[in-house]
C-alpha cells in the first residue's frame, strides 16, 4: 500500500538543538504518517536520538515547530508527549527494576483500574499484536528482549499511536529481531505511526516504508524504501561514496604471543559467560572477534587483561618475543604489565574505564604507568611530552592537553585512548569496539593505526560489530556464540553469511573448528 | 511486674517519637532523597509546636482540649514542612548535594528550635512548662486504661501514640497499594523512568518531602508535650537532635517499611530505657550508655546484612541520594 | 495550547573564574543582609552594630583572637581530614565520631597511665588517639570495600557509637559530681607543654603542616592520583591496576588519623577534658560542608573555615552583648549563610534561560 494515502502524524519543521557549543540538530525536518514505518537513519552522533527525545519530551528544542495531526504543539515533558499519543522506547530501558511488569505499565497513569484489570488489558494487547509478557514478573528477572517487549506494551497501554523505537535491535538476537519486526508490522497494520532509529541498512530495507536520513545533525532527505538500495542509503548517510576498502597488509613473521586454553568465566549468578574458550593470537596478524553483543567479548578481553576472575582450569599464557611462556592468570592487572608483558587494552567503555573524564590528556597518559618507579611522587614530564605527541600525530582536537577529556568529542577521546595504549609499545594490543560512535574518517584513522601495529609485529585482537569491517581488516575471525568459540575462520576466504550463521547458531559440543 | 510495664510504657512513648521521625524519613527517602536534616526538622517542629500550645493556653482563660491539639500538632506539622521546603528547594530544584544540605539543615533547624524556644522561657529560668497541653497530650483513654495490666499496656497512652500507629499503617498502605504510592516509589527508584512515564517528579518530591518533614515535626511536639512532660528547656533542642538520629537509623533497621517501624521503634525504646528498669527487673546492672549504643550497632549490622542477604526490594530506593536532572546525558 | 516553559535550566560547560567568585560573593552578601535583618529584629541592634560586634568577638582582643585561631584550626583540621575521602567520593560523615575516638583514647591514657614519664605518656596518648580514630575510619571503609555497604549511613552510625562511648567514660569519671571538669587536675599529667608561649600552638602547627601536606598528597603523589581515579570510576581504577579496596581503606585510615590528631590536640592541648558535646562540638558535621564547598582544595578550606568560625564566634559575641539574644543564634546564622553559599552552586553548574522574546512571537 502506498503510504501517501495516510494522514500525517508528525511534522517537525526546522528543529534545532544545541548542547553547550555542540550542535546536535540544525534545522531538521521530518514527517511521519499513520500506518507507516519510518526509519530514521544516520551514523552514530548524527543527532537521531536527540531529535526523537524532543518528540518524547526529554529535551526541549531551541528552535523550530512540531505539528502533531496538523496542530502545532509544545512538548515540555514526557507527560505532554504521552497526551499527544507519542510513546518512545529508549535505548536504555526506562523501567523500575523492583516493580513487576504490570506495575511498570501503569506507572504514572491516572486510571482507576485494579491490578487485575490492568493485567487483563495487558493480556489483550499482547494477544492483539503477538507479544508475550508475564505481568507478574519482576523486571530484574527479565531478559533484555522481555524488557524491550514490556517497554512497547507500556506505550501501547497508554494509547500511543505514534511509536518511537531507539535502536531496538542493537540488543536482540536475529530471532528476537525478526519477532520484533513481525510485531511492528502488526502495529503498522493497526494504523500506528512507527519511527525506528537504526544504523543497520539491512533492517532499514526490510522493515520500513520510508527512510529519513540525518547527517551531522542535519536532514539530508527522505526516500521511499522501495527506491533505495544499501549503497544509495550509505551515500546519503555519509555524504560521499566511501571506499569500503580497508588495507590488509600481509602477515609477516607470525609467532605465537597469546595462548588461551579452556577459559571459562562465571557471572555473579553462577552462569557461564565464557565456556571453555581456546584460541591463539600471533604477532603480525589481526585476530577479529565477532559475535552478537554481550556474548562474552568483554569478559574475554578483561580476563586476558587481568580484570576478570576466571573459573578453575582456565589458562592464558603469554609468550614474549624470544622468551618462555608465562601464565597470566596468576597475576593481577598491574603485575601483568610489570613483569614485562606489554599488553595494551582499549576497552569498550572509554570514559567509564579507559580514561578519567575529569582529567586532562596529560594526567590520562599516566593512568596505566603512574606506578612505575620507586618515588612516591608523580612524574609529569614524560606524560606531558606524550600528550603533546599524541595530540599532534593523531590530530586530537582539544583546547589544550589539560582540558578534561570529557569535553572532547567521541572520536578524539578514542584517539587519546588508542594513542596511549599504542605508545606503550605493546606486543599484544586488544581493542573492543574501537570505532563505535566514530565518524568514517576517525574510523579509518583507527584502522590505519591498527595496521601499523600489525606491521610492527604486534598481535592485534579486534572485537568489532560491523561484519564488513571485520572481514576486511582481520586475518582470522574468531566467532563467539553464547560464550563459546563457534569457529575460527580465515577472513580472506570466508563470507559474511558464514560468519553471521556462526554468530547465531551454536554448533554442538566439541564441534569447534580451528583454522 | 510494675517495673516491666513501666519500662514498656516508657519505651513505647520514646519509640513513638522516633517512629514519627522515621516515617517522615521513609516518605522522603522513597522520593530518592536522603534527608540528614531530620534532627533539625524535628527540633523546629517541637519548638514551634510547644510555643504555639504554650501561647494558646496562656492567651485564653479556658483552653479547649481539641483546639490545643490542633494548635500544637498543626504548628509542629507546618514548621516541619517549612523546614522540609528549604531542604527540598535546595536539593530538588537547585540540585545541590543532599548530604550537605541535610547537615546544614540540621545545624539551622536545631538553632531555630533552640533560639525561638528560649523566647518562651522566662528570663532567668532554664525551662518552662505548658501545663494544659501536657495534660491533653498524656490523657489516657478513659475507662479502658483502667483495665489492669492490659489497660496500662495498651490504653494508657496519649493520642499521638495511637496516631503514630495509624499513620504507620496508612503510609504503608499508601506506598504499597495505591497508584500514587507506586508513582512515588518509582521516583525514588528511577526518576528518569518516572519522568518518562509522565510523572511530575518535582511535584512528587516536594509533596513527599514536605509531608514527610511535617510528620517528622510531629515527633518533636510529641517529645516536648508528652515524653518531656510538657516542658521546654534550653537543652531540649540538643536532646531532640540526638534522638532524631535514631529515626534515621530506624529507617535502615526496618528496611524502609513503616509497619516494621512500629515494633522497631518500640524495640529502640526498650534498648534506650533498659538501664533504668533492667537492674530492678533482673538484678543485673546495665550501663546507660552502652544500652543506648545498641540501636546504632544493630543498625550497622542490618546495614551490612542488607548488602549481602536481602532481596533487592528490601534495600533502599535505588536512586537514594542522587539529584535528578532531566537533560543529563 | 502549550507554551514554552517560562524558565528552562541547562547545564553549563564551565565558567570564568571571576564569574564564579562573583556568584559566591553575591550569595554571601545576600545571606549577610538576611543575617543583619535577623539580628536587627531579634536583638534590636543596627546593621553597623551587628557587624562591629561580630568583628569584636572574633578579632577584638588577644583572648578572642586566640579562640578564633584555635577553633578555625580545629574546623580546618577536620575538613582537611575529610578531603582525601571526599576526593575518593567516599562520604565520610563520621568525622565527629573519629575526632571523639581520638579524644577518648587520649583521655583514657591520661587517666589510666598518668604516672608514665612525660615523653612516653605523650607518645602513648598520641599513638592510641591515632589508632582508635583510624579504626573508626577503617571500619566503614572495610565494609564498603569488601561488601559495598553504604558509607554515609555507616559512618553516621559510628558517630553515635563514639558519642555513647564517650558518655560512658564521662559519667564513669565524673561519678556523682555535676560535671567532669578537668582530667588529672592535680598532676596535669598529659597536658601539652606550651609551644611558642601557648598550648594552642600545637594544633595550629599541626594544621599548617597537614593542610600543606594533604594538598601535596592529593595533587602530587601516586597515592593522590589513585584517589582521584577511584573517585572518578571504580572500573577505570581496576583497569589502571589500582587495588580499589586497598586505596579505599588506606584513604579512610588517613582521614581517621587526621581526625584523631584533632581529637588528641583538643583533649591534651586545649580542653584537658572530654565530653560528647564539646570535644568535637559538631565540627565534624560542619567540616563536611566546608570540605565539600572547597572541592577538595585545602587552600579554600582555610578561607571557608575562617568564615564559618567568624559567623559562629561573632554571633556568640552578639549574644554576650545583648540579653535575650540566645547564643544558639550562631547556628541559625551559619545555617542561613551556608544555605545561600551551597545554593549558589546551582548557578555555577547550571544556567537559566528565560523564555526568549523570539519564541513569544512564534507562540
Amino acid at each position: 500500500m502506498s503510504s501517501a494515502e495516510h494522514k500525517l502524524a508528525i511534522e517537525m519543521k526546522n528543529i534545532s538543538k544545541s548542547f553547550g557549543h555542540a550542535v546536535a540538530n540544525n534545522k531538521v525536518n521530518l514527517d511521519v504518517r499513520y500506518g507507516e514505518i519510518l526509519s530514521l537513519l544516520g551514523e552514530n552522533g548524527s543527532g537521531k536520538t536527540t531529535l526523537m527525545n524532543m518528540l518524547s519530551g526529554i529535551y526541549f528544542p531551541d528552535g523550530g515547530q512540531i505539528l502533531i495531526k496538523g496542530q502545532e504543539v509544545t512538548i515540555r515533558s514526557p507527560h505532554d508527549a504521552l497526551e499527544l499519543g507519542i510513546g518512545m522506547v529508549h535505548q536504555h530501558f526506562k523501567l523500575v527494576d523492583v516493580f513487576t511488569a504490570a506495575e511498570n505499565v501503569v506507572l504514572g497513569l491516572k486510571d482507576k483500574h485494579s491490578m487485575k484489570q490492568v493485567e487483563e488489558r495487558i493480556a489483550s494487547i499482547c494477544d492483539k499484536y503477538g507479544f508475550e509478557v508475564d505481568p507478574k514478573k519482576k523486571v530484574y528477572n527479565m531478559s533484555v528482549a522481555e524488557k524491550q517487549t514490556l517497554e512497547i506494551v507500556k506505550v501501547l497501554y497508554r494509547g500511543a499511536d505514534i511509536l518511537i523505537l531507539d535502536e531496538p535491535t542493537a540488543v536482540l538476537t536475529p530471532q528476537e529481531t525478526e519477532k520484533l519486526f513481525h510485531v511492528m508490522n502488526n502495529m503498522k497494520a493497526d494504523g500506528k505511526a512507527i519511527i525506528i532509529i537504526t544504523h543497520k541498512l539491512n533492517e532499514v530495507l526490510s522493515v520500513s516504508d520510508r527512510v529519513a536520513i540525518l547527517r551531522k545533525g542535519e536532514s539530508v532527505g527522505t526516500v521511499e524504501t522501495k527506491d533505495a538500495t544499501e549503497s544509495s542509503l550509505t551515500e546519503l548517510m555519509v555524504g560521499k561514496k566511501v571506499e569500503l576498502n580497508i588495507e590488509r597488509p600481509l602477515v609477516k613473521d607470525r609467532q605465537l604471543r597469546l595462548s588461551v586454553e579452556h577459559l571459562s568465566v562465571d557471572n555473579e549468578y553462577g552462569a557461564k559467560v565464557l565456556k571453555d574458550v581456546s584460541f591463539e593470537a600471533y604477532s603480525g596478524e589481526i585476530l577479529g572477534i565477532a559475535g552478537i553483543s554481550g556474548c562474552g567479548q568483554k569478559e574475554l578481553l578483561e580476563a586476558v587483561a587481568g580484570l576478570q576472575s576466571t573459573a578453575a582450569g582456565s589458562s592464558i599464557r603469554y609468550t614474549a618475543p624470544g622468551a618462555e611462556p608465562e601464565e597470566l592468570l596468576e597475576k593481577n592487572a598491574r603485575q601483568i604489565r610489570e613483569c614485562g608483558v606489554a599488553l595494551s587494552f582499549v576497552p569498550e567503555d572509554r570514559l567509564g574505564m579507559g580514561l578519567v573524564g575529569s582529567m586532562g590528556m596529560t594526567e590520562n597518559m599516566l593512568l596505566r604507568s603512574y606506578s612505575e618507579g620507586k618515588s612516591p611522587f608523580l612524574s609529569m614530564k614524560e606524560p606531558k611530552h606524550l600528550a603533546k605527541k599524541i595530540k599532534k600525530e593523531l590530530e586530537v582536537v582539544t583546547t589544550g592537553i589539560n582540558t578534561p577529556v570529557r569535553k572532547l568529542s567521541g572520536g578524539n577521546v578514542q584517539k587519546v585512548l588508542v594513542g596511549r595504549e599504542i605508545a606503550n609499545a605493546p606486543s599484544v594490543l586488544m581493542t573492543a569496539y574501537a570505532v563505535r560512535g566514530l565518524d568514517i574518517n576517525t574510523s579509518y584513522t583507527i584502522y590505519r593505526l591498527l595496521n601499523e601495529q600489525k606491521k610492527k609485529g604486534v598481535a592485534v585482537i579486534y572485537v568489532g560489530e560491523d561484519l564488513d569491517v571485520l572481514l576486511a581488516l582481520s586475518d582470522r575471525i574468531l566467532v563467539l556464540c553464547e560464550g563459546q568459540v563457534n569457529g575460527i575462520l580465515d577472513a580472506k576466504t570466508t563470507t559474511k553469511e558464514e560468519v553471521g550463521l556462526l554468530m547465531t547458531n551454536l554448533k554442538s559440543e566439541g564441534g569447534t573448528s580451528h583454522a | 511486674m510494675a517495673t516491666l510495664i513501666g519500662w514498656i510504657v516508657r519505651a513505647v512513648v520514646f519509640g513513638s517519637v522516633v517512629m514519627y521521625g522515621a516515617m517522615g524519613e521513609i516518605l522522603t527517602e522513597k522520593a530518592g532523597h536522603l534527608n540528614l536534616g531530620t534532627p533539625g526538622i524535628m527540633c523546629t517542629g517541637g519548638a514551634f509546636g510547644f510555643a504555639a500550645a504554650y501561647a494558646y493556653e496562656n492567651a485564653v482563660d479556658n483552653p479547649n482540649f481539641l483546639v490545643c491539639i490542633l494548635v500544637a500538632v498543626g504548628t509542629a506539622f507546618l514548621a516541619g514542612a517549612l523546614a522540609g521546603l528549604i531542604y527540598c528547594f535546595l536539593t530538588a530544584t537547585l540540585l545541590v548535594n543532599q548530604n550537605v544540605v541535610g547537615l546544614t539543615l540540621t545545624i539551622f533547624g536545631v538553632g531555630v528550635g533552640k533560639f525561638f524556644g528560649t523566647y518562651v522561657i522566662p528570663e532567668g529560668a532554664v525551662s518552662t512548662k505548658a501545663v494544659f497541653a501536657n495534660k491533653v497530650f498524656i490523657a489516657k483513654i478513659p475507662g479502658l486504661s483502667g483495665l489492669g495490666i492490659v489497660g496500662e499496656l495498651l490504653f494508657s497512652y496519649g493520642f499521638m501514640i495511637y496516631l503514630a500507629i495509624v499513620l504507620a499503617i496508612v503510609v504503608h498502605l499508601f506506598l504499597s497499594r495505591t497508584r500514587v504510592g507506586l508513582n512515588l516509589r518509582a521516583v525514588g527508584e528511577n526518576p528518569a523512568t518516572a519522568d518518562a512515564a509522565g510523572i511530575n517528579v518535582t511535584k512528587y518530591k516536594y509533596c513527599a518531602i514536605m509531608i514527610g518533614s511535617g510528620i517528622t515535626g510531629l515527633g518533636g511536639v510529641l517529645y516536648v508535650l508528652d515524653y518531656g512532660n510538657g516542658t521546654w528547656a534550653t537543652a531540649s533542642g540538643d536532646a531532640i537532635e540526638a534522638l532524631a538520629w535514631l529515626s534515621v537509623a530506624l529507617v535502615i533497621f526496618v528496611r524502609w517499611n513503616t509497619l516494621r517501624a512500629i515494633w522497631g521503634s518500640y524495640l529502640f525504646g526498650l534498648c534506650y530505657w533498659a538501664y533504668n528498669y533492667v537492674p530492678t527487673l533482673i538484678g543485673v546492672n546495665v550501663s546507660t550508655e552502652l544500652a543506648q549504643m545498641l540501636p546504632y550497632i544493630v543498625t550497622i549490622v542490618i546495614l551490612i546484612l542488607g548488602c549481602t542477604h536481602m532481596k533487592q526490594e528490601n534495600q533502599g530506593p535505588a536512586y537514594l541520594g542522587q539529584s535528578y536532572f532531566r537533560e543529563d546525558r | 495550547m502549550h507554551k514554552e516553559p517560562l524558565i528552562r535550566v541547562a547545564k553549563r560547560d564551565g565558567m570564568p573564574l571571576y564569574q564564579n567568585i562573583l556568584i559566591r560573593a553575591v550569595a554571601i552578601v545576600l545571606a549577610m543582609l538576611l543575617v543583619v535583618l535577623f539580628v536587627h529584629f531579634t536583638a534590636g541592634i543596627s546593621a553597623g552594630t551587628t557587624i562591629s560586634y561580630m568583628w569584636e568577638g572574633v578579632f577584638g582582643n588577644s583572648i578572642y583572637l586566640r579562640d578564633t585561631v584555635f577553633y578555625t584550626a580545629k574546623l580546618l583540621c577536620i575538613a582537611v581530614a575529610l578531603a582525601p575521602a571526599f576526593k575518593m567520593r567516599f562520604w565520610n560523615c563520621g568525622a565527629e565520631g573519629q575526632v571523639l575516638a581520638g579524644g577518648l583514647a587520649t583521655a583514657v591514657v591520661m587517666v589510666y597511665c598518668g604516672n608514665l614519664p612525660a615523653p612516653l605518656l605523650y607518645l602513648v596518648m598520641f599513638i592510641s588517639a591515632l589508632a582508635l580514630a583510624a579504626i573508626w575510619g577503617i571500619l566503614p571503609a572495610v565494609f564498603k570495600a569488601k561488601m559495598g555497604v553504604n558509607e554515609t549511613l555507616f559512618t553516621l552510625m559510628m558517630n553515635y557509637v563514639a558519642i555513647k562511648l564517650v558518655d560512658f567514660f564521662y559519667n564513669k569519671w565524673k561519678g556523682s559530681a555535676s560535671s567532669l571538669g578537668k582530667l588529672n587536675k592535680g598532676t596535669k599529667a598529659g597536658y601539652l607543654p606550651d609551644l611558642f608561649g601557648s598550648e594552642n600552638s600545637w594544633l595550629l602547627l599541626a594544621v599548617v603542616i597537614l593542610t600543606i601536606a594533604v594538598y601535596f598528597y592529593l595533587s602530587k603523589t601516586k597515592h593522590g592520583y589513585e584517589i582521584a581515579v577511584v573517585g572518578e570510576s571504580q572500573r577505570t581504577a581496576e583497569y589502571a591496576g589500582i587495588n580499589v579496596k586497598t586505596v579505599t581503606i588506606r584513604t579512610m585510615m588517613i582521614s581517621g588519623i587526621i581526625c584523631g590528631i584533632c581529637g588528641f590536640m583538643t583533649v591534651a592541648g586545649h580542653d584537658h577534658s572530654i565530653s560528647s558535646s564539646t570535644t568535637a562540638g559538631g565540627y565534624g558535621f560542619t567540616a563536611i560542608i566546608v570540605a565539600w564547598l572547597a572541592k577538595f582544595n585545602t587552600g579554600f578550606m582555610v578561607l571557608i573555615s575562617l568564615f564559618v568560625i567568624f559567623l559562629e564566634r561573632g554571633t556568640s559575641h552578639i549574644a554576650d552583648k545583648c540579653s535575650g539574644f540566645d547564643a544558639s543564634a550562631s547556628k541559625i546564622v551559619i545555617g542561613l549563610v551556608l544555605f545561600f553559599v551551597i545554593g549558589s552552586e546551582f548557578f555555577i553548574n547550571y544556567k537559566i534561560n528565560l523564555r526568549s522574546k523570539h519564541d513569544k512571537e512564534v507562540a
